[in-house]
């Protein structure tokens, strides 16, 4: 058992949780992810480790309530634990000195990059974070962006906080007018592609992290495969971070699609049905 | 041995298979010519007295006839159930040159199950700990063996396992009606009663290093990881909506549970008409579980003939008699898709056997025509690859055929302290080659220790 240390809402059912996980806190790099399950009849599902102490002993998890698992774990407060919860799983990010670093976070895909900006920096790299979302209450960790970054932009679809418009468009400007030596993009899938085929032709390193369906996560079952360049690869053991211009999106995102029914039945059912015990042993 | 009507079981996960009665194990045993050179031990990979469990039954000591048994092999009910007897211990049967070998694989599995059915506890023999600890990484066939047995010479053996529950393959890939969750739970609290502690969701290699197990003090590590990682053809397709690679399929139903969907999480997809891609018995246990599941019509699709098929005999017979449909000389080379990118259709290549290759089997060859077959769903199981995660965290260890741990006979790879056992050593094979190579390594751990304590003596 996990036990969870703290909780916050950082956003509209936008949650960040600290779990005790001492082994899992001191190997923890940035990239890394997690599988956890909830409880004895829980689905088992990847979260990107958002920030660790490894003093501590502890993790952080930051997740959107989108699904029944993560409204399930949404509704756990401190003090009460998560039954499994395996790692770190994942390739590192590679980290070293690159020069100009933009990191571009869509939404919660924020969680993901803050660690690597916290690895950016101690290689002494410069970095520009972009956070984007629908609207300005959607952007997580504005503070903790600019303890660390540079510089960090904001916009938003409707202007309510930062520039209005996309973040591919204050991208845009800053491959233009600066040396960028890599981009790392991570949150919604056609923002990520959006990502992709802007820097493709400036000729600009970019990495995305995948998030397909995973049941174990550690290279056994093969349900997280993706196509890099045209060859299948396991998000899980290979991944999740993959060169941005030879992901096949299409696929992905057709991959991800797979069990939207069951998704909702589930959700249905949640919904409806007062839990009778089991979500909390 | 009895199985229940095969038109019932096609429609439920209980087992299969339902074992002997007393009184037909008795008549069974007394068959039994006792050999003084008996070949069905020659054929166990883990050596068992099977003359002497034998007589024991013959003189209905069944209580007697599992002790004999526990002396060789910690989980006969498991083996019982999932060894290929016919290549073994039956095999080897003197009886079976003229007719019926001994069913020595339902005789054991008469045994384990008798013991539980008439609530006899098992004394569990303790011996003085000797304050060593032993790391066994994997639970699985392997690793519980090595447990077992380092545990019963007095060892402090920890096992670590990746998953939220113990078992390895036993657990996430072998279903239900051929082996009940209940039965891999009980060997397992038998492995306990010896002593042995059980840490979960911990993936050696990234929560735990191997050189940080033994900076804790462990003196030595056995690697029983199995060769968890899926072998695809790589054809067109095969990332289409509703392809599964066996392994997930097998995991998502037998260790989450999604035949149960949604009062468990994780769900399945039930498809109308599956092709199963595969010869093997985690072909045969994806055809049958898909049935299960609701689908229609079950193809079995394998590239050679029924003779040159690993799996199982009883599990091809079994798949036969619930309604699976045989497809062989089936070679296939495209998934189509519909325009949604779910699966709609397979086609296959006719083939022809030729002469045979290096595994002895007759190579089969295109014989230039093809077939679509119309299903929306196929299942690969198509073979395991070497799981990287913790082989490639270990600096130096000597490694063949892309992943495997290169080791001596006794089971100790090219790193001193460092033991390796099972599928993750040898390739994809059997769950009991697995226990005899945890056989052997437990004895080449207790060895090598026992030798470190003499040089510190000195």
């Amino acid at each position: 058992m996990y036990k969870i240390i703290k909780k916050e809402t950082v956003a509209p059912q936008v949650v960040a949780i600290e779990v005790d996980a001492p082994y899992i806190a001191r190997h923890h790099q940035a990239g890394n992810f997690v599988v956890l399950r909830i409880n004895e009849r829980g689905e088992r599902i990847p979260l990107t480790i958002a920030d660790s102490d490894a003093k501590k002993g502890t993790i952080t998890l930051l997740f959107q309530k989108i699904g029944k698992t993560t409204e399930a774990l949404g509704k756990l407060n401190a003090g009460k634990a998560i039954r499994d919860i395996a790692g770190p799983l994942g390739h590192a990010t590679p980290i070293k000195k690159y020069g100009h670093c933009v990191l571009v976070g869509g939404g919660i895909g924020a969680a993901t990059l803050f660690p690597i900006l916290k690895a950016l920096k101690t290689e002494k790299n410069k970095v520009t974070t972009i956070l984007g979302a629908r609207e300005q209450k959607l952007i997580v960790w504005e503070d903790r962006f600019k303890e660390y970054s540079d510089e960090v932009l904001v916009t938003t679809d409707d202007g309510s906080s930062g520039r209005k418009g996309l973040v591919t468009e204050a991208l845009k400007e800053i491959i233009e007018s600066s040396k960028v030596k890599i981009v790392i993009a991570v949150g919604p899938i056609r923002m990520m592609q959006a990502v992709s085929e802007l820097t493709r032709p400036y000729g600009v390193k970019t990495i995305v992290s995948l998030n397909p369906v995973m049941v174990e996560g550690t290279g056994m079952c093969g349900a997280c495969r993706v196509n890099i360049a045209g060859k299948t690869k396991f998000a899980c053991v290979e991944g999740p971070e993959f060169d941005a211009h030879e992901v096949d999106f299409e696929e992905l995102v057709n991959r991800l699609g797979f069990y939207r029914e069951e998704e909702a039945e589930a959700m249905k059912a949640f919904k409806k049905k007062k839990c009778k015990g089991h979500c909390k042993k | 041995m009895r199985a229940r009507d095969p038109k019932i079981r096609n429609k439920d996960f209980k087992e299969v298979s339902l074992g002997l009665t007393e009184k037909q194990a008795v008549k069974e045993a007394s068959r039994c010519l006792q050999c003084k050179k008996p070949k069905c031990v020659e054929g166990c990979p883990v050596e068992i007295d099977i003359p002497g469990f034998i007589s024991a039954l013959r003189d209905s000591d069944f209580s007697g006839a599992l002790h004999v048994i526990r002396k060789y092999n910690m989980l006969p009910a498991i083996c019982g159930r999932v060894c290929p007897q016919e290549n073994q211990c039956q095999g080897r049967c003197i009886l079976g040159r003229k007719k019926t070998p001994i069913s020595i694989g339902a005789l054991e599995r008469f045994s384990a199950d008798y013991a539980v059915k008439k609530g006899n506890t098992e004394k569990t023999p303790k011996k003085k700990p000797n304050g060593h600890k032993v790391a066994v990484i994997g639970s699985g066939p392997a690793g519980l063996t090595v447990a077992a047995d380092l545990a019963r010479l007095g060892y402090d053996i920890t096992i670590f396992e990746a998953l939220h529950k113990p078992g390895g393959v036993l657990v996430y890939g072998i279903p239900e009606f051929r082996l009940p969750k209940k039965i891999i739970a009980r060997e397992i609290e038998y492995v306990k009663s010896l002593g042995v502690k059980i840490k979960l969701n911990w993936v050696v290699g990234r929560t735990q290093t191997v050189d940080e197990l033994f900076e804790e003090g462990f003196k030595a590590v056995f690697i029983g990881v199995g060769a968890g990682s899926p072998r695809y053809m790589s054809i067109p397709g095969e990332n289409l909506n509703n392809v599964y690679f066996a392994a997930e399929f097998l995991t998502r139903v037998n260790l989450m549970k999604a035949e149960q969907f949604p009062k468990y999480d994780t769900p399945v997809k039930k498809a109308k008409k599956v092709a199963v891609i595969g010869g093997g018995n985690v072909a045969m246990d994806a055809a049958r579980t898909a049935l299960r599941l609701g689908a229609k019509k079950v193809y079995i699709v394998y590239r050679r003939t029924e003779n040159e098929m690993p799996t199982r005999l009883e599990e091809l017979e079994h798949a036969k008699e619930e309604g699976i449909i045989c497809k062989f000389l089936s070679n296939p080379k495209e998934i189509i898709g519909d325009d949604k990118g779910y699966v709609k259709a397979m086609i296959c290549d006719e083939m022809k056997l030729c002469e045979p290759d290096e595994s002895g089997r007759r190579r089969p060859e295109c014989s230039g025509k093809e077939f679509t077959l119309d299903v929306d769903q196929v299942i690969m199981a198509v073979g395991q690859a070497s799981n990287p995660i913790l082989v490639k965290s270990i600096k130096g260890l000597k490694l063949w055929g892309g992943g495997y741990i290169k080791i001596d006979e006794d089971g100790s790879s090219n790193i001193p302290g460092i033991f390796a056992g099972g599928d993750i050593a040898t390739g994809a094979a059997t769950v009991i080659s697995a226990m005899g190579a945890g056989k052997r390594a437990a004895r080449a751990i207790h060895t090598y220790i026992s030798s470190l304590k003499k040089v510190r003596k000195r």
